[in-house]
């Protein structure tokens, strides 16, 4: 697609820090290139800001490659943006129309607490990792690499779960702000290998306690998660993750 | 200042056994006596917190983002060697350690090189146990495939996602360690100073990027893994918020910065487009084990590739280095690549591109094995192209990747400062002047998980040292000069904007310190860089406030040091008149245009000493001793 320019309204969440309200602010976007990203426009949109003498919008952002799923704001009402499989940062203006009016506001749910304007605070996904989303293994004593056999299969299903970038864009779409596909994928990940059995009824229990008293909501199957995850993970992981559970709680001694 | 290596004597082979053998061991009763600071949380930052909580010291370690498991790390996407020999292709240990060293272009030191390669196979070995889900041969064991610099295939890989999936492990082992208590997590802080008592790194001061509030921090050692300075070209594939700021703050409490010009251009990255653009996308180097780069024969060829038949294509890798071809290392890649853009046969609507074109491969494969190998790549490139490379050649150029230059360390990983160590991309000790493929995630995990746990033990074993913490008049000291610094960039005022000036600087960085040199243009780039930073400090425009969540100011500060930084690159590749890996100095090449070493004057790392504001920096040397390989000139031929 031949590059073209573009100006847009913008109606953005403000919201600064300690203050109880946000509100939304209007700013144009003038001049845009459809080849930049969106985070490139919100750049170009601030360098204007900062020249006038008003505070820049803040904004989370790192790799802009869509892998450290550090960006992610809700665009037009959908995370992301609307556009399947994509990360914020590789969402492209060549997606929008001249003069579209755009509405941008940060994650919101109540365990992600906005720190200012769309910057939001979701430490409590690592308070779910940190209850038992890992594998106990100490440095130095493992056995080879090939000792444990995965067939090809089972590695790409326990890969897909992986490739979870920790965004939070399921939690925010979801109208329980349930972080079920979130924890989900990491459930499958490590249940699907080996090395990860053994720990696997603890896992899950233990998960799931965390994800409760961080205040996500439960699963409803609305399938919002999946249509917003930019890294298309299914839901067909939290069915995985309802069995791991069940079973856990049921069948061990793991309580 | 004395730069004494450490490394011990005796064989290469058994150094590293005898020397964990004779360094003194802390018992594990009185490691929890002992706090360590570690800064960063990438591969190598987060691997050492977590191994070190496990063994008892306590731990407190920092990041910049709002959790560990985005450190940049996360985006490295082609693989992680190891001399495991699954595939039989003749691998072992000193064959991955020969080509590293010789990739490095015998600008490494060769003992801290062939640890790394012994450490290599461990490394697969507990990623496995951590559940990473490296990709497997239908039989269920391991797959492996080969990059630049290697004609061996040891490279273990997860989809073109092999850093995130590293680093979910090293996250993962972190957040054990964070949920048992032995390491104290403090995310979103920059670290600004290092605090220095009795000639000891003692603590940090760092500014709380929520609050805004400068917090200080004691402990009986501090570690550095901060990755990266690259960002001081503006342009690069790092992650916007890598930089130089403890590094630079080390150097100034007299932690040595060793071969800062020593800078990796990648060859196959997304081209650059438009004035606005904020970063650069790396494509992995594994997609030339399957893509074929070439531009046309003819100078001024515009017509679409598809119309260009086979005999007027030159696939200029493959002509000129038959036994490497496509595989050839990033430097040689790179040069190529500029030498056929500068002879007016770039591709692409600004010629500075060339194709890296799949078409036979599918051909040969079909588009399934494709997609499966580097289905994320292709549409990471779809994405920002919006070009279709299953139908189409990507179109790539050289950019800034990745440094080898950094902050020096003896073989203990320590500095010249007592008492304050380095990891992973953060230091200078393992790559050379080039590094290859695959061998910078070995470097962050073999440091962390391997390395420093042991030799951090054998100096706090041996040192006396006093109780001291945040009260102390050091950290009171260091406090008040960062307040009155964070003070005078709020009160500028100026007309600029923080990156309408990181541009310019990176635009010179770039220009006179990028994938060529040469003297007239680094001497050009140290009167520019002085020249901006005067700019900087009457006329940047920071807004805001310092007490709260201020970006602005955030990029502010790491650009100062920025200013500061680009000064000490520029004249460290002045004073190396030489080329070597991908420092490629016009006065210094081949009849045939290939980087030429002197080995005579310049086979050493040059280690710059800070001399005080305003003064000239004092060049140390430490000279590279080889005791296992003899320096050939490379060839890829």
């Amino acid at each position: 697609m031949e590059e073209k320019f573009i100006n847009l309204t913008l109606k953005v969440w403000r919201q600064k820090q300690g203050e109880k309200k946000g509100k939304i602010e209007t700013y144009q976007a003038k001049h845009i290139s459809t080849d930049a990203s969106f985070l490139e426009m919100l750049d170009i949109v601030n360098e204007d800001l900062t020249i006038k003498g008003i505070e820049p919008i803040a904004f989370d952002h790192d790799c802009r490659e869509g892998i450290c799923g550090m960006c992610g704001q809700v665009v037009n009402g959908y995370a992301h943006g609307e556009e399947k499989g994509t990360t914020l940062c590789q969402l492209h203006m060549r997606r929008f129309k001249d003069g579209d009016t755009v509405f941008i506001e940060p994650f919101r749910a109540k365990a992600f607490k906005v720190v200012k304007d769309l910057v939001v605070d979701r430490s409590a996904f690592d308070k779910i990792i940190q209850a038992g989303g890992y594998i106990t293994a100490k440095a130095g004593g493992a056995p080879d690499a090939n000792t444990f056999p995965v067939t090809y299969e089972t590695c790409e299903l326990a890969m897909n779960g992986a490739e979870c970038i920790g965004c939070g864009a399921c939690v925010a779409a979801c109208p329980n702000a349930s972080a079920m596909l979130f924890v989900s994928a990491k459930i499958s990940h490590l249940a699907l290998l080996p090395q990860g059995r053994p720990e696997a009824a603890k896992r899950a229990l233990a998960m799931v306690r965390a994800m409760d008293s961080c205040g996500f909501g439960n699963c409803s199957n609305e399938r919002e998660c999946e249509a917003s995850c930019p890294k298309n993970i299914e839901i067909t992981n939290i069915a995985r993750l309802n069995r791991e559970f069940l079973s856990a709680g049921v069948c061990s001694t793991a309580m | 200042m004395q730069l004494n290596s450490n490394v011990p004597s005796g064989p290469l082979e058994g150094k590293w056994d005898r020397y964990k053998f004779d360094l003194k061991k802390v018992n594990p009763a009185n490691k929890r006596k002992f706090e360590v600071i570690v800064v960063g949380t990438g591969l190598a930052g987060g691997s050492a917190a977590a191994t070190m909580a496990d063994l008892g010291y306590h731990v407190k370690n920092f990041c910049i983002q709002d959790t560990p498991r985005r450190a940049h790390s996360i985006a490295a996407q082609g693989g992680i060697n190891a001399a495991k020999n699954y595939p039989g292709d003749g691998d072992s240990v000193y064959n991955l350690f020969y080509d590293t060293i010789k990739g490095g272009d015998y600008r490494a030191r060769e003992a801290n090189v062939y640890r790394l390669a012994q450490n290599a196979n461990a490394i697969i070995d507990h990623c496995v146990a951590t559940g990473v889900p490296f990709a497997r041969e239908y039989g269920g064991l391991h797959a492996n495939r080969s990059f630049g610099g290697a004609q061996v295939s040891r490279t273990f890989y997860a989809r073109g996602q092999t850093g995130q999936q590293l680093l979910l492990g090293v996250y993962g082992q972190l957040s054990r360690q964070i949920g048992l208590g032995g390491v104290e997590m403090y995310s979103r802080r920059d670290i600004l100073d290092i605090v220095v008592v009795d000639g000891c790194a003692r603590g940090v001061v760092c500014r709380n990027l929520v609050t805004g509030e400068i917090e200080s921090h004691s402990a009986h050692a501090v570690v550095l893994a901060t990755g990266g300075y690259d960002n001081v070209y503006f342009l690069t594939t790092s992650g916007m918020h890598s930089n130089v700021s403890a590094c630079w703050a080390a150097y100034k409490k007299g932690a040595a910065f060793a071969n800062p010009c020593y800078t990796q251009i990648h060859p196959t990255c997304i081209t650059v487009h438009g004035d606005y653009q904020s970063k650069l996308t790396l494509m992995s180097e594994s997609l030339r084990n399957d893509g074929r780069i070439w531009v046309p024969k003819k100078a001024g060829d515009n017509r679409s590739p598809d119309q260009i038949p086979e005999n007027e294509r030159d696939y200029y890798l493959e002509r000129k280095y038959p036994s490497f071809g496509n595989l050839v290392p990033r430097d040689v890649a790179s040069r190529n690549a500029k030498m056929a853009c500068d002879e007016g046969r770039g591709v692409g609507n600004t010629g500075l591109a060339v194709y890296l074109d799949f078409s036979e491969a599918i051909k040969r494969d079909g588009e399934d094995v494709i997609r499966a190998k580097y289905g994320n790549l292709f549409q990471m490139y779809d994405k920002i192209q919006d070009e279709n490379p299953y139908k189409v050649p990507m179109k790539i150029y050289p950019a800034i990747h990745y440094v080898m230059g950094g902050t020096w360390v003896d073989y203990n990983l320590m500095t010249t400062r007592d008492g304050l160590f380095c990891l992973g991309g953060a230091n200078f000790s393992d790559h050379g002047a080039n590094r290859l493929g695959a061998s910078a995630l070995m470097q962050g995990l073999s440091d962390g998980y391997f390395v420093l746990p042991y030799t951090i033990g054998g100096y706090l074993a041996t040192q006396s040292l006093a109780d001291v913490d945040t009260s102390h008049q050091a950290f009171k000291d260091s406090e008040k000069q960062l307040n009155e610094k964070l003070n005078k960039l709020m009160n500028i005022n100026g007309k600029r904007t923080v990156d309408d000036i990181h541009k310019e600087l990176g635009h010179y960085m770039w220009e006179y310190c990028g994938m060529a040199r040469n003297e007239a243009g680094l001497k050009t780039a140290l009167q520019k860089i002085p020249a901006l930073r005067e700019e900087f400090w009457q006329n940047v425009n920071v807004t805001g406030s310092s007490k709260d969540f201020n970006q602005t100011l955030e990029k502010a500060y790491r650009l100062a040091d920025y200013l500061e930084f680009g000064e000490l690159l520029a004249r460290d590749a002045l004073t190396r008149e030489e080329s070597c890996g991908g420092h490629f100095r016009e006065e210094s090449q081949t009849e045939e245009n290939e980087a030429k070493r002197d080995d005579e004057n310049f086979c050493h790392a040059a280690a710059w000493e800070y001399a005080g504001e305003g003064k000239d920096p004092i060049l140390n040397k430490e000279p590279l001793v080889f005791e296992s390989v003899k320096l050939t000139q490379r060839s890829y031929k």
